[in-house]
């Protein structure tokens, strides 16, 4: 009689299932929010900040007093060769492309080297400079400015100068130094560079009309 | 009832040291540990994050079930350390461009789940606090120690580039030890990171054994 009668749930209320359903439910819908929140107000602002620090690599290599526009302002898309798009930042004065600036990538000993890349109407080089890399300390990182003036060597050069046989690291038989101790992070370099000069060639007609 | 509060600073910093005893957060700590600088910089951010998860794992003890306890805390500790992340790069985008790549390594550092869990979940929060303090200042202690071996043995300076983190008013601190040092890779990179935690464990063990 005693046996099947209700008897009333002794189970300590923290050690319930459905209350820590409800629990871990709430724990994820705070968490959700809060980030939801955080992320709607921070969004501008760091979307801001990033640009600046676009300006920031802009201006090391296009001087100020070549362009009198905004160069982050109107962005140019074009395809790469491996059908990504690059992103194209024009200077102008004067109503004229004076500058011409995108990121090329390289590919070297660690991973990607991202450079940024400068070139006159003309096709030739403005200034170089590289904005992110993972290569050696010591040994690879004599591609940033910071470190050694190297990546200052391919300001003025252009497809043609020196010829296509001659843009490789002396080792490959080309003009520029390589690294003792690290060919491969120059060579992803001098590369990727030489490939950028190459997709001015391709696209030069489009990359010379501003943009509305 | 009374916290042993001396006890807790002992723990954190030297005993219980979370590098040193506990063999803890190696990963990070390899990791970015190849100047005092960059040692200083995620210790800091560490034990910031540590402080107020503990508060937080601490306040909420009494309501989070112990079965579903683990995943309460990763959610907690996950979004403290993305909101963190988000708010800094948007308004504080100098110290974010230094102290950024160590706040995204903070959520798989297993020492602050580890406290969350051994201390902060018994305790009431003020001793947790304390608790995360100490416990953070031993691991930004153990990164400075590991940081400064590994950087005066492998490039021969000290705290280089020491103002980008703390400001101009610490450039002071920016020591060069051995003048014309040609610098020896191997302690900057993983593996000198691996064998001067060794050594420096070992003379611990040598240290608290001459005592004992």
């Amino acid at each position: 009689m005693t046996t099947e009668a209700k008897t009333p749930d002794k189970t300590p209320l923290l050690e319930r299932i459905p209350y820590q359903a409800i629990l871990l439910g709430t724990c994820a819908a705070i968490a959700a929010a809060l980030l939801l929140g955080v992320d709607n107000a921070t969004r501008e602002p760091i979307a801001q900040r990033k640009m600046e620090d676009l300006q920031q690599s802009l201006a090391q290599v296009v001087p100020d007093d070549l362009h009198d526009n905004n160069m982050v302002a109107k962005p140019l898309l074009l395809k790469g060769a491996d059908g990504k798009d690059v992103t194209i930042y024009q200077g102008t004065k004067a109503g004229k492309v004076t500058a011409l600036v995108w990121e090329t990538i390289g590919f070297g000993y660690a991973g990607e080297i991202r450079t940024i890349i400068a070139l006159d109407p003309q096709g030739k080089i403005l200034g170089t400079r590289v904005l992110s890399h993972k290569e050696t300390p010591g040994l690879g990182d004599k591609i940033e400015a910071a470190k050694a003036d190297w990546i200052t060597q391919f300001t003025g050069l252009s497809l043609g100068n020196p010829p296509a046989d001659q843009w490789k690291v002396k080792k490959d038989g080309g003009q520029f130094d390589q690294f003792s101790g690290a060919t491969i992070t120059p060579r992803a370099v001098v590369k990727s560079l030489h490939a950028a000069l190459q997709f001015f060639e391709a696209h030069k007609a489009e990359m010379l009309e501003v943009k509305p | 009832m009374s916290t042993d509060y001396k006890r807790l600073t002992r723990d954190g910093l030297w005993d219980n040291n979370v590098v040193f005893a506990q063999g803890l957060a190696l990963c990070p700590t390899l990791a970015v540990t190849s100047t005092a600088t960059n040692g200083l910089g995620m210790g800091l951010a560490t034990t910031a994050v540590l402080v107020v998860s503990n508060l937080l794992v601490s306040s909420v003890r009494h309501i989070v079930s112990p079965a579903v306890r683990i995943p309460v805390y990763i959610v907690l500790i996950a979004t403290l350390v993305t909101l963190v992340d988000m708010a800094l790069n948007a308004w504080v985008h100098e110290l974010y461009k230094v102290l950024g790549l160590f706040i995204a390594l903070i959520v798989v550092n297993c020492a602050i789940l580890g406290r969350a869990e051994s201390f902060a979940s018994k305790n009431s929060p003020v001793p947790s606090m304390v608790d995360g303090l100490m416990m953070g200042l031993g691991f930004t202690l153990a990164l400075v120690i590991l940081g400064g071996v590994r950087e005066v043995l492998g490039s021969g300076t000290l705290f280089a580039s020491a103002s980008l983190l703390l400001g101009k008013a610490f450039s002071f601190m920016e020591l060069t030890i051995i003048p014309g040092y040609k610098g020896f890779l191997l302690m900057i990179l993983p593996p000198g990171g691996f064998m001067a935690l060794g050594l420096l464990l070992a003379g611990k063990r040598v240290w608290d054994g001459r005592k004992a």
